[in-house]
């Protein structure tokens, strides 16, 4: 194979990877992680579809016991707190620290609020003598959001080190967002997942 | 060729750098290469010689190495685990993935140089948990099927933690190949002048992307299984035990390709540099490890034929099995198609390669008359499934995986083995191999089950045999290994050329062991990889 | 290269996105309204279409999936496929079964 030299434009910036390569390089590794995330649930889909269509009654009457109400707030706050992150990702591009970090910072407040709400609603289920082996359906329901609940937090974490990252003023002018975008992505698919979750456990007709 | 590349003088190698911390934090692709490699062959060892354990407890019907049954039952879920998790899963993919899978496309590194190390670690970290785990014996066979692992006294939550860690590694290790391919190649690296080893790692890497996670919901609802009673595989409960095997085997079942499509890369490579002719069929071997990637994710209930599965659903899996033997197929007549008229250099490289595929070619046939219903049914776990198994297993992966060891050796340390206890090493295997394996498909035919440590008298010549087998093929391993070890303690052994086998493809145009870097400045590619023959004039001229 | 020379960046702003939330909590309204409703087997179809076109509201706009290349499209799609693969034929297993008499 005869090749020629080319003048890498990249040579000059150490490991030697343009930066548009680097942020569209990290933005498709999310996707693709956020794929293994999608069939990492995807287990719990499919056990769900199979044993609710083997136990229809068992699925109505069980979900009867979870609180509609706490639920439907807890979308809310999730799809809000996606909006807000959102934002920060536009404020970001636009370099704008002080909003980026009040929108992060509000992704993160309603991060908490849900995790909150959450536990008001396992303490509940507990005081009632309901636990992850009473059957089949709660079984599923703490798998499920117990796995959300574990993203969320993991998410926190995310958006912590994004504040803190862009106090450091690590997203100023002349500065790489990725990590915002990324991070960004990461925080949609935990509120994308509980956009399925919560029809599935909360609102069976 | 190469104006791009630096001559042996005035470069840094990357083996040059010394020192514990040199090795363990080290971000370069090379280097994680070769902790890959020496972690799986250490494994490799290890179960190797459980396996050696166990064939020589069944040289006789009764029990006489083992003390107990139960023994032998943890001997051969060491033996299953240590190499289907630590090394045949991870092997070819993260040890000759990380090395050359940037050298091949003309990258410095691969996309996620830290993500890459953190992989490392987290399959040590997966490693170590397992291990501590199987301390206290365990006796569920790497299957973990449900019930028993439910019911068992054996560590399964911490075994299958390990298994869940060591899953997360690949997953990044996928992710990090797919990126590099799609965004580092080189200027006039079009995806038809790709080398296939990159087509066959890039299929390998959506199936560790996209099967893995389904194992790991897997696990860890067995987990939840053992530790909150949840039922979901109980029947008294409502549940189901066939859903794990579902579960397990939709990753399972990718897994295997896992364990085999990297060979297939690297036989692809091996092959026409040796053969001196351009690859035939580049084209359809490329696009065939596509279709396999996507065609494993519709068989896996061929595992469970006899489990209790609905007979619809069985017949449906038999006819779906079939067509994954196609693209296998492909590849191999264009292989040999490859060879014809070529002007064959018999290099140890060259002999693994030529064994891959005699040998896979039965491991291969034979899995097609599993594939049929009515036979599996009478053939399902007898020693016709380890022969089977282990014809894919060693007949295709080690072999590949040595084949690829004696080729890429120079690139890998810059040092030169001997190359006739190299083919006298491949010939202990290639008989050993055939000797411990070949009796067992007739065994199991005439019914011997597999996984057990006793057995009716009758079976006894053809256990003799293969347990006679067994220490050919072992004492063939252990001469190579001696061999491939030897250059790496001595001063001497340097290679005479960067490229000693005028192969076209980019890993070999940089000196060996390459630079840090791998290249002075990235190269632009302007032909495809396989233009031997035709074009060997003047690829010899470049020279 | 200039740091802002990069054709991936979209500026998508509040209007949007304040568009996408209100819409989003809209739907959150309807699914659960109509649960009040009984439309038998097609319940779970029902609540199954909303959140899908939830979900792809999310992906377009909040996740820039709009904006993004075919390779990534790819990506996002194939193990939503692998997970109806896994679903589909799980189910076409069991409910196939037919119970030993003995």
């Amino acid at each position: 194979m005869s090749t020629t030299a080319q003048h890498a434009e990249s040579h000059a910036h150490g490991h030697g990877l343009g930066e548009t390569v680097t942020h569209n390089a990290a933005k498709f590794g999310m996707w693709l992680f956020l794929g293994t995330e999608i069939l990492l649930f995807g287990g719990l889909f499919a056990a769900y579809a199979l044993f609710r269509a083997k136990y229809p009654d068992l699925f109505y009457e069980s979900h009867k016991k979870l609180d509609i109400s706490l639920g439907t707030i807890n979308t809310i706050v999730l799809i809000f707190s996606s909006f807000t992150m959102a934002m920060a990702v536009s404020a970001a591009q636009k370099r704008n620290r002080k909003w980026l970090m009040i929108l992060l910072g509000v992704t993160f407040i309603c991060a908490a609020a849900f995790g909150v709400n959450k536990y008001f609603e396992y303490s509940a289920k507990f005081h009632h003598d309901i636990f992850p082996d009473t059957n089949i359906f709660f079984a599923l329901y703490f798998m499920m959001t117990g796995l959300h609940m574990l993203h969320v937090f993991l998410g926190m974490g995310i958006i912590l080190a994004l504040i803190i990252m862009a106090k450091q003023g690590r997203f100023k002018e002349g500065n790489r967002y990725t990590p915002v975008e990324v991070g960004g992505l990461y925080w949609h698919l935990v509120d994308l997942i509980w956009i399925y979750l919560f029809p599935l456990l909360y609102l069976i007709g | 060729m190469a104006n791009g590349v630096m001559t042996q003088t005035q470069y840094i190698p990357y083996l040059a750098q010394k020192g514990l911390k040199s090795w363990i934090l080290t971000t370069d692709h090379k280097r994680i290469g070769i902790l890959y490699l020496v972690t799986i062959s250490f494994f490799f060892m290890i179960g190797g010689l459980t396996a050696l354990g166990m064939r020589y407890e069944l040289m006789t019907p009764e029990l006489d190495f083992f003390r107990s049954t139960t023994e032998y039952n943890v001997a051969f879920t060491l033996h299953g685990s240590l190499m289907v998790f630590f090394f045949i899963v991870p092997g070819i993919a993260a040890s000759f993935g990380n090395f050359l899978l940037p050298l091949m496309i003309g990258a410095r590194d691969v996309a996620f140089p830290r993500i890459n190390l953190l992989s490392f670690w987290i399959y040590l970290a997966g490693t170590a948990i397992l291990l501590f785990a199987l301390m206290q014996p365990a006796d569920t066979g790497w299957t973990f099927y449900t019930p028993y692992s439910i019911q068992t006294g054996a560590k399964v939550i911490m075994i299958t933690l390990g298994v869940f860690v060591l899953g997360f590694s690949s997953i990044l290790t996928g992710m990090n190949f797919i990126v590099t391919i799609h965004k580092l190649r080189a200027p006039g690296m079009t995806w038809s002048r790709l080398p296939l080893f990159i087509w066959a790692s890039y299929a390998t890497a959506i199936l560790q992307l996209l099967a893995t996670p389904v194992v790991g919901i897997t696990l860890l609802l067995l987990i939840a299984e053992r530790a909150f009673d949840i039922g979901f595989f109980d029947p008294a409960k409502g549940g189901d035990p066939i859903l794990f095997q579902n579960f397990f085997w939709f990753y399972s079942h990718p897994a295997v390709y896992i364990m085999i499509i990297p060979a297939f890369g690297i036989i692809s490579e091996i092959i026409p540099v040796f053969a001196r002719k351009p690859i035939f069929g580049y084209k359809a071997i490329a696009y065939s490890s596509f279709a396999i990637a996507i065609i494993s994710f519709f068989v896996w209930m061929h595992h469970m034929f006899v489990s209790g599965i609905s007979e619809t659903a069985a017949a449906i899996f038999s006819f779906l099995t079939m067509l994954v033997a196609i693209p296998t197929a492909i590849k191999v007549f264009n292989w040999i198609a490859t060879l014809y008229k070529g002007s064959i250099e018999f290099h140890s490289s060259m002999l693994y390669a030529l064994s891959f595929i005699v040998l896979f070619t039965i491991g291969g046939l034979t899995g097609v008359y599993l594939g049929a219903l009515a036979i599996d049914v009478h053939l399902h776990d007898t020693y016709f499934i380890v022969a089977h198994m282990h014809y894919v297993m060693i007949g295709g992966t080690v072999m590949g995986f040595f084949g690829g060891l004696h080729f890429w050796y120079q690139k890998w340390f810059g040092k030169v083995f001997n190359e006739l206890t190299a083919k006298a090493a491949w010939f202990l295997v290639f008989v050993g191999f055939n000797v411990t394996f070949f009796p067992q498909f007739f065994m199991g035919f005439q019914g011997m089950p597999r996984r057990y440590a006793t057995y009716p008298a009758e079976y006894i010549s053809y256990h003799a045999i293969s347990t006679y087998g067994s220490w050919i093929l072992g004492l063939g391993i252990l001469i190579m290994t001696v061999n491939l070890l030897l250059p790496l303690m001595k001063k001497s052994n340097y290679p005479k050329s960067s490229n000693p086998y005028g192969s076209l493809s980019l890993e070999w145009q940089v000196p060996s062991p390459p630079p840090h870097e791998n290249f002075d400045k990235i190269p632009t590619v302007t032909d495809w990889t396989y233009s031997y023959g035709k074009n060997r004039s003047e690829a010899n001229a470049k020279k | 290269m200039s740091t802002h020379d990069h054709s991936e960046e979209h500026h998508t702003g509040l209007r949007v996105y304040g568009a996408v939330c209100l819409t989003l909590f809209v739907l959150t309204a309807v699914t659960v309204y109509i649960t009040k409703f009984d439309f038998g087997d097609m319940n779970i179809v029902v609540a199954m279409i909303i959140a899908s076109i939830k979900a792809g509201i999310v992906a377009l706009y909040f996740m820039h999936l709009k904006f993004e290349d075919k390779l990534t499209w790819i990506y996002a799609l194939y193990p939503l496929f692998l997970l109806f693969l896994l679903i589909g034929f799980t189910i076409i297993e069991t409910f196939t079964r037919v119970p030993v008499i003995r």
